[in-house]
Formats: C-alpha cells, structure tokens, sequence
C-alpha cells in the first residue's frame, strides 16, 4: 500500500537529529510495549508481515507524529482486536470482559532465551530456479496496490541489475493477507541514483533493494 | 526574534511530547493489564525480554565481529560468503538476526545501511535500534541524500568516495564492516574493540582512530 511508512525519498520530514549516548529506552512504557509486542507475537494468530501491515495502515498523521514504539502498540491494538484477543472496551476499561480467543501459546519467563535465539526464520524451500541471475539487467514493476508490498514507491518501474541471489523466502505481499508463503527468491538489485532520482542525483550513489521475484521484469 | 520563534516551538514541542508519552503509558498499562487478567502474557517474560535487550545483546556483539574480521582473514572470508554462520559461531543467533549479510567498507565505497519501508535492523549484532534509524527523517533521506545525513553525524567522506546504500526491504539484515583505521597493526582484537562503534556498524559513523579512542 503506499501508506505514511513508504518514507523513501520524501522531503521536509527535518533533521535525523542522531541522539548522543542515547538511552536504550527512553520511558518504563517503552519497554513495556517491546515485551508486549514480542509476547503476543509468539500466540502464533498472525505473521510479521500480518504485523507490518497493520503498522503502516495507521493514519498517516498519527504514524509520521508517533515514536515507534507507539506505532508498534496502537498496531498491536488492532490485531488484538482483529483476531478476537483484547476488545476495544477492554483496552478502554483495562478490564478483562470475557476470556476470547486462544492462543497457541504464551510466551513464559523461562521460555525467552531460546525464543529469541531461534527467532523466525523466514527462507523457505523452493523447487523453481531462480529466473534471474547475477549481472542481468532487471525492470522493477510498476504497480500500487492497496494491500500490502515491500517494494517501495521510489524503487518502482526503474532499471537495476541483480547484484546478487538471496535464496528463497516467503512472499509477504501474500502471507501479509493470510493467503499463505508462496515463497520467491529474493534478489538484491542495486540502481544508479540517477536512475531513481534524475536530475540532481548524487553521482556517487548507488541504491540497493531486495527484491522478491515478482516484482521483478526482464530489463 | 528568530531565536525567540525557535525556543517557543522547541517548549510546545516538549510540552506535546510529555503528553503523547504519558497518553502512551496509560495505553500500554491498560493492554498489559488485560493480556495478565487472560493469561496470555505472563509478565515475567517482558521483564526477561527487557533484560535481554538490556544486558546480553547489543553493539557490543558486533564490535567483536568486525574486530575479528579485521585480526582474522579466514573469519572475513567466511563473513562475505556465510554472515549467518559465521556470526552464529560467535553465539550470536535469532530474533531480527535470521538472515545476516556483512558488507565490507573499501578504500572506494562505502556502505550505508536502512529500512525506509519500517524498522529492519541486525538486532542479535547491534541490539535494539536507536529513535533516529526508525524514525522518518533518516529513512526518508538515507536514500536521497546519505551525504548530508552523514555530515550530520558529523562525516565527511571524500566526492570521490562511492556510497551504497543499502535498503533492507527484506528479511535480509546488515552489518557493515567499517574499514580498519591505518596505524593499528599493532593493535590486538580487543584493543581494535575500542574503535568500533555502533554507527559505523551502520554506516553513519566510520571506525575511530586509536588516538581517539584513549
């Protein structure tokens, strides 16, 4: 979807303002909202991608004002919602209402270490060979869809050339909308800056994305 | 007047943001406290989280990375041909760190890395990423305009000095591997550890010189 979080590229956002020796976390709540997240995370309801998506649908005047642990908790909200967990008017009362829905489990103290050190591998097997190979000439596809893509609005319909192949990976334009893997091979395809940005680019500059098969066009 | 201007914009700034955050702590303790009413979080695993974060990964787990590339040639081979397992062998696995790529900086280019689309970062080298690399400004202009996000990290690089910039629009995750500052031969790996930062880990900063780093 070319929502509030397609930021590539944009103007009059301000300084990056980097922070010196900043705090790994700059409020209680913040940490909170990290754990939170991880946790229903693993009741196994959605996918990462499910939990992108609901990130970059939030208004886009509420995303580009919010610091991101608030994106991640307000797009929290709605999957809990979404997926029958936690009710708009339990949030409203911070009172359990009735039981809902069942998780397929819940994330204990003693399960964190192993959680986070196995993570969630995303590669997955394909038979299909890979239909592109490294130092061709590629053509990202133009599209807007309202779902969602990581193809990113700057890098559509521009002229690349696949720097390397990834391996193959589950496809997020589908698995973000519950209609499974389908997993692709990713490549990573690099572009001029002038390809992407015309006149004015930075000669110097090259741009890289990786790309999932589909979105790509022989050049 | 100007100077007037800025400083009433930078109090009603302050002022919206103490709001936003105490708005957000009462979210978060309200959601916290219906997920423990259903037992579906149990609240001693966030504290596990948080402490994780806290104390067992972060930059510092990446500084020992680069540091061996830079002792170690085998290591850095084995880094530009498997990041995944070779960091895996320094304990360094998981969450937001699946599918490592290490990229070299050279004597001609050098690396930068971003997610313009979210917030994608090597967490299990470089731990939880900071407010400034998730929020729009840095993903709007790292792929615009790196030279001037990077002199406001205060970085110069030379015109001739190619950048790449790399956009982690997949499950792919980056480390750049800054360049070994000259002077430092006689420098061991934990001495080298010292001129590792976290940005030039991300390509906002480059490795600093030992006299810097005394």
């Amino acid at each position: 979807m070319n929502g509030p979080h397609d930021l590539g590229g944009q103007h009059g956002l301000g300084l990056v303002a980097p922070e010196r020796d900043e705090p790994i976390f700059h409020a209680e709540w913040e940490k909170r909202a990290l754990g939170i997240t991880l946790s229903c995370g693993a009741f196994g309801a959605w996918t990462i991608d499910e939990s992108r998506h609901a990130r970059e649908n939030l208004p886009p005047a509420t995303y580009l004002s919010a610091s991101y642990y608030e994106v991640w908790t307000r797009a929290l909200e709605r999957l809990l919602e979404r997926h029958g967990f936690v009710s708009e008017a339990e949030r409203a009362t911070g009172r359990m209402q009735e039981k809902g829905a069942e998780p397929k489990r819940v994330l204990t103290a003693e399960m964190v270490p192993a959680v986070l050190a196995r993570g969630g591998p995303c590669d997955r097997p394909l038979d299909a060979p890979a239909a592109f190979s490294v130092g061709e000439r590629v053509r990202t596809r133009n599209f807007n869809p309202e779902t969602h893509t990581r193809l990113p609005r700057y890098a559509r319909a521009k002229r690349g050339t696949i720097e390397a192949v990834q391996g193959t990976y589950v496809f997020p334009d589908d698995n973000a909308h519950g209609k499974g893997e389908n997993p692709q091979w990713v490549y990573t395809v690099v572009f001029d800056a002038l390809e992407i940005w015309g006149e004015g680019a930075d000669p110097s500059l090259t741009v890289s994305i990786d790309a999932w098969e589909s979105y790509l066009e022989r050049a | 007047m100007q100077h007037d201007d800025d400083h009433h914009h930078d109090h009603d700034h302050d002022h919206e943001h103490d709001n936003r955050f105490s708005e957000m702590q009462a979210r978060v303790r309200a959601l916290e406290t219906v997920l423990t009413q259903k037992g579906l979080i149990d609240p001693a695993a966030i504290d596990a989280i948080v402490e994780t974060y806290e104390t067992k990964i972060g930059p510092r787990n990446g500084v020992r990375v680069v540091a061996k590339a830079w002792t170690e040639p085998d290591f850095a081979e084995w880094l530009k041909r498997d990041a995944t397992a070779a960091i895996a062998s320094l304990g360094y696995t998981g969450r937001q760190g699946e599918h490592m790529r290490a990229v070299f900086n050279t004597s001609d280019t050098h690396n930068l890395i971003v997610c313009t689309l979210c917030s994608c970062y090597p967490w299990t080298v470089l731990g939880l990423p900071p407010v400034w690399y998730k929020a729009p400004p840095y993903r709007a202009r790292a792929v615009i305009d790196p030279r001037g996000v990077l002199a406001e990290f205060g970085v110069t690089l030379p015109e001739t000095m190619k950048i790449r910039v790399w956009d982690s629009t997949a499950e792919l995750r980056y480390l750049v591997i800054p360049e070994r500052p000259d002077g430092t031969e006689d420098l061991d790996a934990a001495q080298l550890a010292d001129l590792v930062t976290r940005d030039a880990m991300i390509g906002t900063g480059l490795a600093r010189l030992p006299e810097m780093a005394r």
